[in-house]
């Protein structure tokens, strides 16, 4: 049995052996967390994926039995919260889900098939209050942090704050607080995280932040992960969030590339190199090695971001052209850029690069590097000069890099 | 003019309006109160651009 505060319960699932959520790798699996409140009206707080029932219903029934549950609080539809509703109100069918409207309307549209348009739904609003007993819970709206659907739920008597998927990280591990783990491990995976679900909606996550940010909160209980509960662990994380949220990054670049014969590669360790020699931050990724989830991270904390492809039929080589996708979905915003690579005898997918990185919200600080079939000594050479724009950005001379 | 929520795609018609937020069909973009947010996300009218047709 896992209390996490005085009659408030953990029942969630540890999916140890999940390796890719969406596309987002997750080497270290997840967790689904649901937190159970045994109150007058016992409220179960979100569910588990659809494969976990079984584990979050025996941690259930260490604690009450499952009949006795009054509320099941849906604060996101998507179905890794939402995936045991169904199968829990078959237990319990008179228990009310406590949603968002756009929630209520979202699992109508999930889970029709599951009878969903039979369930009870109690929708309710920013403010609102629910008793379930010596405790009264209320919501706050955060549309788009990060689905329309999406709430959180506080209990003021507990001074917790469930956030569902804010301030989450995808970590399984039998360690259920932070403090447990460790900060600065939590934190690399909370920070994969933002980067990866919440970075194109900073505006609505700073509206979510200043909402919350009068409340008096001990705790946070997010739905993926550990729990934050120790005061300077939450700030720290309600910070990093208001600094993300703000497209803040760090003085650092990024090398992201892909390579048929080695050139693009070639002028990869070329710029770092360069770099290098001044002393600048700089990390490397090759999408042969790297998780595009795992490059966006490290996009996130960079304020360069250099990317280099080779040209195949035209086009931006496959697994760049994927690479980029994601980033645009994503919008870094507030960074500069360049674009290098080989081509044969067409430059065009060049164009496609420097516009993605562009649509991103990166500002590109010069023309494209680009050299046929292999670079040689002067062309590498050449790299000085960008790299002396990236010296002025990264040691806080703006003025200087010509942009 | 039709107007596209940025951050989710959301394109507001004036010749539809938004009957079931109380906006009229007919009613520019410009005289939608401040108050009104995206039907679809939930951001509010900063969150929109006008739509190059």
């Amino acid at each position: 049995m896992v209390k996490v505060a005085d009659s408030i319960y953990w029942t969630g699932y540890i999916d140890w052996e999940l390796r890719n959520f969406h596309g987002y790798s997750t080497p270290g699996g997840s967790t689904y967390n649901a937190y159970l409140i045994k109150d007058e009206k016992p409220a179960l707080i979100d569910t588990v994926k659809y494969y976990g029932f079984d584990e979050m219903l025996r941690r259930i029934k260490q604690v009450i039995d499952p009949l006795e549950i009054k509320y099941i609080i849906s604060n996101h539809t998507e179905m890794d919260h939402s995936g045991s509703i169904g199968k829990l109100l078959a237990i319990c069918p008179k228990a009310e889900v406590v949603c968002s409207p756009k929630g209520e309307q979202g699992l109508k549209k999930h889970f029709d098939s599951s009878g969903a348009g039979n369930w009870k739904f109690k929708a309710v609003n920013t403010g609102d209050s629910l008793s379930i007993g010596k405790r009264t819970l209320s919501f706050y709206l955060t549309p788009m942090v990060h689905w329309p659907d999406s709430m959180v739920t506080y209990s003021k008597d507990d001074k917790i704050l469930f956030s569902n998927d804010a301030f989450g990280q995808h970590m399984a591990s039998p360690e259920r607080f932070v403090d447990e783990a460790g900060l600065d491990i939590v934190l690399k995976e909370a920070a994969k995280y933002y980067a990866n679900i919440v970075m194109p909606y900073g505006v609505q996550a700073l509206k979510a932040i200043e909402a919350i940010k009068q409340l008096q909160i001990d705790m946070i209980c997010p739905s993926h992960g550990l729990i934050w509960r120790r005061k300077s662990d939450i700030t720290a994380i309600i910070s990093k969030y208001i600094a993300w949220a703000n497209y803040e990054s760090q003085n650092r670049a990024v090398i992201v590339y892909d390579t048929m014969w080695h050139s693009t590669e070639k002028i990869a360790n070329k710029l770092f190199e360069l770099l290098d020699k001044e002393g600048l931050p700089v990390k490397i990724m090759n999408l042969k090695n790297d998780d595009p989830s795992d490059i966006v991270a490290e996009v996130m904390f960079s304020k360069v971001v250099i990317v280099g492809s080779p040209i195949l039929n035209n086009r931006v080589f496959p697994k760049i052209a994927g690479f980029l996708g994601h980033l645009k979905g994503l919008k870094p915003k507030n960074r500069f850029g360049f674009t290098f690579g080989s081509y044969g005898w067409s430059k065009g997918g060049f164009s496609e690069l420097e516009e993605s990185l562009e649509e991103s919200g990166i500002e590109l600080i010069d023309n494209g590097a680009y050299f046929q079939y292999v670079p040689s000594e002067p062309d590498l050479n050449s790299l000085a000069g960008i790299v002396s724009k990236v010296k002025n950005i990264l040691t806080g001379d703006k003025s200087r890099a010509g942009v | 003019m039709k107007y596209k929520c940025i951050v989710c795609g959301y394109i507001y018609d004036p010749e539809a309006g938004d009957p079931d937020s109380g906006i009229d069909a007919g009613t520019a973009f410009e005289q939608i109160p401040d108050t009104w947010v995206c039907p679809v996300c939930g951001v509010d009218k900063t969150q929109f651009e006008p739509v190059d047709e």
